[in-house]
């Protein structure tokens, strides 16, 4: 997993709420048996009309939005599907933050796993940023996981919280499985007592 | 001894460890997996040499894409991408050695359905799936929630999951429902209530004379659905009606074993002191059959209700609801009832068991679906199919003119040929009305097996205590 430390791009804004997994990725592109590829699709039915040609009222179709790398959302950004292919999309498109007041929990989760940072915010600094992001190419944030803050166009700054095990994976670029297999021991350690006390199990 | 609740008893049974922040390694009892998210997770052992850790313990079934015509039985599936995914899931099963049920094995389905009626989930379990509605296992007393891919990877190879613990919520059903009134329309009447996000950080455990009174396979629709109101899952404590849905189960404990585990399953509820971090009643007799008008499962109303205007809502959700409305093609002010349907989909995880057929077979029996109408019924399971054909379900739904399917999720999500045209409007039993969701601008009104039906006969959504 790419490390995540400190961002410097341009936020898109997507006031919507509720941006539910299926929004983010169509089901008709789940049929891939890889990770990669998925940012030309991301958004697809709200990017691109019937006929597959860009929509041009569509924030991420606009000339200053084209390459953003933060989406500042509405409420519930990520709710629906565990489809991991929603955060391997954005991140395929170069989306390594989200900012939003709430997110759908597996989705949240999925983020972490694949670099990308949801960061939670109360809505009055989600207003702001949503007003930032609104300025085109001048919509640049800078994202600091390492100090938890968000500086805007005009120095504003902003923190934010985060679990601190997330923020070590992230930070370090750390797989979870092997961190996990590390505890190899209390696994079967545990597994040894339930085929005892479970045995059905 | 501090007072648990029935979440907090099965965490603690499955605690391997837990870090100083409160990180924690939880065990995972039964793994169960299907083509579309799982290709990466076994690429991703593949790549670094691992294996899976408790095959025994790990379920693979085929259900996002397979199929559900006749033609399915005859040869391969057309579609390559899909055919793909499904060879890779064969192969991958048959790789790691784990349990598999290949797409024309009888006992296929979708993987909510085929788990339990497997006996696969059991009371007390922990039970993931790499799939937002294993929240369905709930229903037994088994803490049942979707992951992502890496998590899918993650328990692959390790037959733990990282978790930090949620909050509980207790959702009181009390007293009885109406006549007309389903657990379809109990578990949308909830998510009306608190909204899509309402539940997010919750496991809920829905619990009251109402809940008590569903059979299992209602408590399963209401569980389903505890992901569309945002919860991590949803639990119900498990009592005779569970006990005796699992006995004699092809995996269920027998013998001494069976009788260890009904001791060890009777001590599974929320202890009277437990204290929940929100409590939410309602009464079940507030309860009207429901329908969604909208593109969220929180867009709730009663059928006798008329479609809101945005400017009922407030904040960001009157933007929403302008533009659920466009997608929709409806007007504030019209009566639920006089939207015209042309599409009707019964099945899915949600609503994809023999007593919603039952239901359905009891409103159309004897009479024919409305002209031109496009209906169909897919079978959550090849031994529901089964069982509807010999109870005579099956015939009375083709005799009314509805399609009667092979097993598999279909146009719930629409990953297989079964997708709605733009524009056609489908009354539908599955779980969500998302844009897009049963195929680009397709538009999805929610409801439950009974009200499908009915629809199925009207042309329009339909009130069924008027049939």
């Amino acid at each position: 997993m790419e490390k995540f430390t400190k961002i410097t791009g341009v936020a898109a804004p997507m006031p919507l709420i509720n941006i539910d997994t299926d929004m983010i990725i169509p089901k008709l592109f789940l049929k891939t048996i890889k990770r990669s590829g998925l940012g030309k699709n991301l958004f697809d039915e709200m990017r691109y009309d019937d006929a597959g040609a860009e929509i041009p009222d569509f924030v991420l179709n606009k000339p200053a939005y084209r390459n953003a790398q933060i989406i500042v959302a509405g409420d519930n950004f990520g709710c629906g599907s565990s489809r991991e292919h929603a955060p391997w999309a954005l991140l395929d498109f170069g989306i390594r933050v989200v900012i939003s007041t709430s997110f759908a929990d597996i989705f949240y989760s999925n983020c972490f796993k694949n670099g990308i940072l949801p960061i939670i915010l109360p809505q009055e600094d989600v207003d702001k940023l949503m007003d930032d992001a609104e300025r085109g190419a001048n919509a640049v944030l800078n994202v600091d996981l390492e100090n938890q803050t968000i500086t805007g166009p005009d120095g504003g700054e902003v923190s934010f919280e985060v679990d601190a095990f997330k923020k070590h994976c992230l930070i370090n670029g750390l797989d979870d499985i092997g961190l996990t297999m590390q505890k190899s021991d209390a696994i079967a350690v545990f597994e040894a007592q339930n085929a005892t006390s479970m045995p059905w199990v | 001894m501090t007072a648990k609740t029935l979440y907090d008893k099965i965490w603690d049974a499955h605690l391997v460890s837990t870090d100083e922040d409160g990180t924690s390694l939880l065990y995972i009892d039964r793994h169960l997996v299907h083509e579309v998210t799982s290709p990466q997770a076994f690429e991703g052992l593949r790549t670094a040499g691992r294996n899976v850790h408790a095959p025994d313990k790990t379920i693979a079934v085929p259900d996002h894409n397979v199929p559900t015509t006749l033609d399915r039985l005859e040869g391969e599936v057309k579609n390559e991408e899909s055919r793909v995914q499904l060879d890779a899931l064969e192969k991958n099963a048959l790789d790691f050695g784990v349990h598999y049920y290949p797409v024309n094995d009888i006992r296929q389905g979708i993987v909510h359905i085929v788990g339990p009626e497997q006996g696969w989930t059991l009371p007390g379990m922990t039970v993931v799936c790499g799939d937002s509605h294993t929240a369905t296992h709930g229903a037994f007393g088994a803490l049942a929630h979707g992951i992502g891919t890496s998590e899918v990877e993650h328990v692959l190879a390790t037959q733990t999951l990282i978790q930090a613990k949620s909050k509980n919520m207790k959702v009181e059903i009390s007293g009885k429902l109406q006549n007309g009134v389903t657990a379809k329309d109990i578990t949308m009447h909830v998510i009306g209530q608190t909204g899509t996000a309402g539940g997010t950080g919750y496991v809920i455990e829905y619990c009251g004379e109402a809940i008590e009174a569903l059979s299992m396979e209602g408590r399963m629709t209401v569980c389903n659905m505890a992901i569309e109101g945002g919860a991590r899952a949803g639990l119900i404590a498990p009592d005779q009606k569970t006990f005796d849905y699992v006995m004699g189960r092809p995996h269920a404990p027998k013998g001494a074993q069976w009788e260890a585990a009904l001791a060890y399953w009777k001590t599974l509820f929320s202890d009277e002191e437990a204290v929940f971090d929100k409590v939410l009643t309602i009464r079940a007799e507030d309860i009207e059959p429901s329908v969604t008008w909208g593109t969220s499962p929180e867009d709730v109303l009663p059928i006798s209700a008329n479609v809101p205007a945005p400017e009922d809502f407030t904040e960001g959700k009157v933007d929403a609801v302008k533009r659920a409305l466009d997608y929709m093609g409806l007007t504030p002010g019209m009566k639920l009832t006089d939207i015209q349907i042309d599409t009707v989909f019964i099945g899915s995880c949600t609503n994809g068991r023999i007593e919603d057929f039952r239901e359905v077979a009891k409103v159309v029996k004897g009479k024919k679906i409305k002209d031109g109408m496009r209906a169909m019924v897919v079978p959550g399971s090849g031994l529901v199919r089964a069982q509807a054909e010999e109870e005579g379900i099956a015939q009375i739904l083709i005799d009314a003119g509805f399609e009667w399917r092979l097993a598999g999720c279909s146009m719930c999500l629409a990953m297989n040929p079964d997708q709605l045209a733009p524009g056609e409007r489908c009354a539908a039993t599955s779980n969500r009305n998302f844009e897009g969701r049963q195929g680009r601008g397709g538009r999805t009104h929610l409801v439950s097996p009974a009200m499908a039906a009915a629809a199925a006969l009207t042309g329009h959504l339909t009130d069924i205590r008027d049939l």
